[in-house]
């Protein structure tokens, strides 16, 4: 299942916020990276560099954002003197920037264009597989709808052509896939849910090609060892300080644990095969160790 | 320091962060806590969780704030008043239009048209533009205190720009002079303007263009009332009665958010009040953790609870280190800490819990 992912050209990771869609993101890459394919991890409008920078073998990042990609669309895309005017014109970019779905659109169209075996972008090379560290559920949703509803609006023209390109080739499920990312808890739960609804529902329907369960808590503790610990912390009146605490929190580990295992059967009962589980890590950070580990689980 | 201190003398508290840190549950509860202290407040909240939603009684999407009834909140001695609404974001669109358009004939014709429409259901930057004019909204009516739950964002930059980046849109002066070439302000601009629009027509095509002509043409002299209220929405939010607080998890990754929209608060000048950390992992006595435990358990049991601690005490350390970093970023503004509560947040019980950590009860 995860080849069959990882054969695409785009592939698009969203979640509730909170949930680690960028340490998924890069955990796939690396897992396509590692598969042999040249893969690039595109956040948006994030903090990062535009500049397309080598994080491990084969495996790029890059930091899309509205205004480079117009910039950047522009040199290319407009005969000369009309572009100059445009890139030089507060009137232009205030206008641009202000037009509702605009931003996304620039984003869209730049995502697109990494995915191109022939890229605009002068001596830049191609890449087997694009993965977006996508906005949101409904913003990310919202994004994928965005190239569509423009086509519509400008009807012709450049912009209008542009955007129907984009939109088709999001639309085409062997060259675009989307891919959920939740925690074990009910709301992440419920926004993956309602997610699917809304993508089945596009005037462009798409599919969840895999949903990632991410943090779940370790079964470390049956009903039968929480009620020994119990007991054990009711009944010993010689435990105090660090050891209390430590059964304390061995009960609160395994009371969460309870409600990760629930949730994680709403979405089996949901997904089936194409539900994918990463541990919860208990680390101090997610260095490259870390997601290499996660990579590895998303192969397994 | 508790909740009472971080709000006292404040008018609007504003809560921002990035998105799954409790933000909706945690303005809840600031809200309960000071209507229990003897305030009429009323919150705004975005996107609730539906149990939440249910328990505040906020089923019926009116757009309005309704008086929740004190019996909901058990344990807790409601004094003054709470009032809680959740955003429709379309509706309050709707109800702008029709407030500033000079007849109501006008206003649905706006309603109407499609750039509009497109406009007033976009995802990004509506919940945004209207969770601010809903605020101003309010500000009008005689609320002590005004809490507002914000969109997820991954800076404040993004949320604090969503609102004047449409309101540049409507307002926008300057896109009409492009838009229409025989106006005064074409005239003024001389010949600047026409190679713009000629430009303009062959990057968008002539129909986006002719739309937003139409669009604009109905807006008519409201752009005006758009720019002054934008004028007035900026002046409430750098009030010294406003005060942003900041809503975060422990995590490495909403705490080098919250950092970030520290940041942009300070270079944005807004009246910042303070932190509230959630699910804070629980710390161990330093230096008392054994290395071997001896518990009148099975030895499988007591090696597995030690492996537990090692995993838990890893995470407490974590969490006091980004809890130290973000403080690190502060001038000396507090940091609320409200624990883990190995459970979920999202309804009357997580929202009692965290009212009862924040104003101590």
């Amino acid at each position: 299942m995860l080849n069959d992912l990882l054969s695409r050209r785009l592939i698009f990771v969203t979640g509730k916020g909170g949930v680690g869609k960028t340490t998924v993101a890069l955990a796939l890459g690396l897992a396509a990276a590692s598969a042999g394919r040249r893969t690039i991890v595109a956040d948006l409008g994030g903090v990062g560099d535009q500049a397309e920078l080598e994080v491990a073998p084969r495996l790029f990042r890059i930091s899309v954002d509205p205004q480079g990609a117009m910039d950047e669309y522009l040199a290319v895309k407009v005969p000369g003197p009309a572009a100059a005017v445009l890139r030089q014109s507060r009137l232009f970019q205030s206008f641009a920037m202000a037009t509702p779905g605009m931003r996304e659109l620039l984003c869209m169209g730049k995502l697109w264009e990494l995915a191109q075996f022939e890229r605009r972008t002068p001596d830049a090379d191609a890449y087997d597989l694009v993965i977006v560290d996508a906005p949101a559920s409904g913003h990310g949703a919202a994004l994928l709808r965005t190239p569509r509803t423009f086509a519509e609006i400008a009807r012709v023209g450049p912009i209008a052509n542009q955007a129907r390109t984009i939109a088709d080739t999001i639309a085409d499920p062997s060259f675009t896939a989307v891919v959920a990312v939740s925690t074990p808890e009910e709301m992440p739960v419920n926004e993956t849910l309602e997610l699917r609804a809304a993508l089945a529902s596009a005037p462009d329907p798409l599919a969840l090609e895999l949903v990632i369960l991410n943090a779940r808590y370790p079964d470390r503790f049956t009903v039968e060892d929480a009620a020994v610990l119990r007991r054990a912390l009711e009944n010993d009146a010689r435990l105090a300080g660090a050891a209390q605490i430590a059964l304390e929190v061995a009960l609160a580990e395994h009371r969460r644990a309870g409600l990760h295992n629930e949730q994680e059967q709403r979405l089996r009962a949901e997904f089936g095969e194409r539900l994918r589980v990463l541990p919860y890590l208990f680390e101090r950070g997610i260095e490259l160790p870390q997601l290499e580990l996660l990579a590895e689980r998303l192969a397994a | 320091m508790n909740a009472l201190e971080l709000l006292e003398g404040r008018r609007i508290c504003i809560c921002v962060g990035a998105g799954g840190v409790g933000k909706t549950t945690t303005s809840a509860a600031l809200a309960v806590g000071m209507a229990a202290h003897g305030l009429k407040v009323a919150v705004v909240t975005i996107d609730p969780a539906r149990r939440l939603a249910n328990a505040l009684g906020l089923e019926a999407l009116d757009n309005e704030p309704r008086l929740v009834s004190p019996e909901r909140l058990t344990g807790v001695e409601i004094r003054g008043e709470l009032w809680a609404m959740m955003l429709d974001p379309k509706r309050t669109f709707d109800d702008l239009i029709d407030r500033v358009a000079p007849s109501a004939e006008r206003a649905e014709e706006i309603k109407r048209n499609g750039v509009y429409r497109q406009l007033s259901s976009a995802v990004s930057g509506s919940q945004e533009f209207t969770a601010i004019e809903k605020l101003y909204e309010l500000a009008e009516a005689d609320y002590d205190l005004l809490v507002l739950d914000t969109p997820p964002a991954h800076n404040a930059a993004e949320f604090l720009s969503a609102p004047g980046r449409l309101t540049a849109f409507l307002g926008g002066g300057a896109l009409q002079t492009l838009l229409r070439p025989t106006g005064i302000g074409m005239r003024l601009l001389g010949i600047g303007a026409a190679p713009v629009l000629g430009a303009l027509r062959l990057v968008t095509g002539v129909d986006l263009v002719s739309d937003l002509t139409t669009f604009f043409a109905l807006l008519g002299g409201m752009t005006d009332e758009f720019n002054a209220r934008a004028v007035r929405v900026d002046e409430l939010l750098h009030a010294p009665e406003t005060a942003f607080v900041l809503v975060s998890s422990a995590q490495d990754q909403p705490i080098d958010e919250a950092i970030r929209f520290r940041e942009n608060l300070r270079e944005s000048e807004m009246p910042f009040a303070g932190a509230i950390v959630n699910r804070v992992s629980r710390g161990f006595p330093q230096d008392d953790v054994p290395s071997e435990w001896a518990f009148d358990l099975m030895a499988d049991l007591t090696s597995r609870v030690a492996a537990c601690t090692a995993d838990h005490v890893v995470l407490a350390e974590r969490d006091a280190a980004n809890i130290e970093r973000l403080g690190a970023a502060f001038s000396g503004e507090p940091i609320l800490q409200v624990p883990d509560f190995s459970k979920d947040i999202h309804d009357m019980e997580g929202l009692l819990a965290i009212h009862r950590v924040l104003f101590d009860d």
